[in-house]
């Protein structure tokens, strides 16, 4: 990890919330694999204090992707940060997903991406890693406006199905009620997931009850994002653990919930 | 023209040896390792570390920090490895800095775990000092040592006899006068006094109609609080003769020099580590600028040098 001023090259709305920003880091670039992410100061005075912590959406040969919703005040200094303006930004920082070799070779058994929302932005960084294996992506939203990435991991060659809760594109309802679907007529590898809570929560016990591994990307509140002051941490059976530092990605079993 | 001579930034609080007045503030800086890739640790005047107890903590339940104006809420609780854990796994990276170490302890039930956790430092000369955490205001204790005169007199006492090393006692700004709870530690025998902890505080979310924090309350820090830290410093300095290292939102170089003029011997960033951890050094070398500026040799020319608006 380092702490570096970065350029700024595009910063853009993607649609409705969902924005898209890159910057220029070669080191970043090198050092940085899936669910890791970067921590940005928004500003040099004391609102917001503190610094906003952000997933690494892709990287292509030195610049650095990142997206993000437009929820509150943060966010909403973030995006009006300009091209060529330059970033405070530490990273890449935290515990990525974990993926053999073999994974990502085509295999018969399945990697399943499963992304609630927002949490899209590390699984196509994921899914660039895991091209060979040809995953199967199964994207989740609120509505057909808020499907994001389906161009991203289709040029990837992963199979995509869909998923929303009005049933303006795809399966009408959950995601994980698509993943209980899915899970009928494949043979899983392995989970992979980034989304709200209760997503995940039901990600877990479908993967308990399918002897699957999954792996899952948490969010959380931070401060330093570096592990230094604990105020992170999610309940493990070996304790508290930081989110920033042993996470974002955690084994499924190792949560409790 | 004559070169100006550089300032000499260096200070010692009874036997503990500062090279430069600028400390990083317990429980902002984990055991130093965590941001050993960013800043050059070296450089520090000295490490406080995270509070430590006699058996390990979990700490409080989450969400355990939230975000407020220009500041935060902290309800951590303490979580800590333990003295034992601590000095296998933490210290020896500490000692290999070369730069002073200063322990911060507290007790968790009663005032004896103290007897037990200075004796095991004492068989570590690599602990500089030790700072007495007695202000914590997430272990949901009803009264503070640190809210209470008597209680700071006896316990800061019983300590003073157990060690030779630099006693710091860390005191809690929740309290009706700070000056007489700063009386009580320099008449126990106390070497310095930092201040202040975090102000108790709450945030609810209203949508939800909860606390933000697991643990209901916790404790403010950032610049929110830098006002209120920065007039305690003066109160407290007008009345005691120990040095005071002054902390609560420094952020700058700035923000730290109002505590020096306030009457602090010796300062320490906290929350800023968060934010920039390179926030200690740059005010290092901030204050050595202003120091040659002003013509000053020691940083005894800048403590306390507080004058009256004029006009």
């Amino acid at each position: 990890m380092k702490q570096l001023k970065v350029k700024l090259i595009l910063n853009h709305k993607i649609t409705g919330n969902y924005w898209h920003l890159e910057f220029e880091s070669g080191l970043i670039a090198r050092l940085a694999r899936p669910g890791q992410f970067i921590n940005i100061r928004l500003t040099d005075g004391c609102e917001p204090l503190l610094r906003r912590p952000i997933s690494i959406h892709r990287v292509k040969a030195s610049k650095v992707g990142i997206m993000y919703e437009v929820l509150g005040k943060g966010t909403q200094v973030l995006s009006a940060k300009q091209p060529g303006e330059f970033l405070d930004v530490i990273g890449p920082l935290g515990n990525g997903f974990t993926y053999s070799s073999a994974a990502t070779k085509p295999v018969l058994k399945k990697n399943i991406l499963i992304a609630g929302g927002m949490g899209v932005a590390p699984l196509v960084f994921l899914a660039e890693k895991l091209k060979l294996s040809k995953p199967l992506v199964l994207l989740g939203a609120r509505s057909k406006k808020q499907l994001l990435c389906l161009p991203e991991f289709k040029a990837l060659g992963c199979t995509v199905k869909l998923a929303t809760d009005d049933g303006s594109a795809g399966f009408k309802g959950r995601v994980t009620d698509l993943l209980n679907l899915v899970l009928e007529q494949t043979e899983a590898r392995g989970l992979f997931s980034c989304g709200p809570h209760p997503m995940l929560a039901a990600v877990a016990r479908i993967a308990r009850e399918n002897k699957i591994t999954a792996q899952l990307s948490l969010e959380e509140h931070m401060a330093c994002g570096i592990g230094a002051c604990l105020g992170c941490v999610v309940a493990t059976g070996a304790g508290y653990r930081s989110v920033c530092k042993d996470g974002p990605v955690f084994f499924s079993e190792e949560l409790i919930w | 023209m004559v070169k100006p001579k550089s300032p000499n930034l260096s200070l010692k609080i009874a036997n503990l040896d500062l090279k430069n007045p600028v400390m990083v503030a317990s429980g902002t800086f984990g055991y130093a390792q965590e941001f050993k890739d960013l800043i050059d640790l070296k450089k520090l005047g000295a490490i406080v570390t995270k509070t430590i107890t006699l058996r390990g903590r979990q700490g409080n339940l989450p969400p355990r920090t939230c975000e407020t104006p220009a500041g935060m809420l902290n309800s951590i609780g303490l979580e800590n490895p333990g003295i034992d854990k601590f000095i296998r796994e933490k210290l020896p990276f500490l000692k290999k800095l070369g730069i002073p170490v200063i322990v911060s302890l507290a007790a968790e039930e009663t005032p004896d775990e103290f007897v037990t956790l200075i004796k095991k430092l004492e068989q570590h000369p690599e602990v500089s000092a030790i700072e007495l955490n007695i202000s914590c205001p997430n272990l949901k204790k009803d009264k503070l040592i640190a809210q209470d005169a008597q209680a700071t007199l006896a316990l800061v006492s019983s300590v003073r006899k157990l060690t030779g090393k630099c006693l710091i006692v860390k005191l809690s700004p929740n309290v009706t006068s700070i000056t007489e709870i700063a009386l009580a530690a320099q008449a126990a025998g106390a070497d310095a006094l930092a201040l202040i902890n975090t102000l108790a505080g709450m945030r609810i979310d209203v949508y939800k109609r909860t606390p933000k924090l697991g643990a209901w309350v916790g404790g403010l820090s950032g610049p929110a609080i830098r006002p209120v830290a920065v007039k305690m410093v003066w109160e407290v300095y007008s009345k005691i003769k120990i040095p005071i290292i002054g902390m609560g939102g420094i952020i700058d170089t700035e923000s730290a020099l109002e505590f020096f003029i306030a009457g602090a011997a010796a300062i320490s960033v906290g929350t800023a580590n968060f934010i920039d951890p390179g926030a200690s050094l740059k005010i290092i070398a901030g204050i050595r600028q202003y120091m040659t500026e002003n013509n000053m040799q020691n940083l005894s020319q800048l403590t306390g040098r507080l004058k009256a608006c004029q006009g």
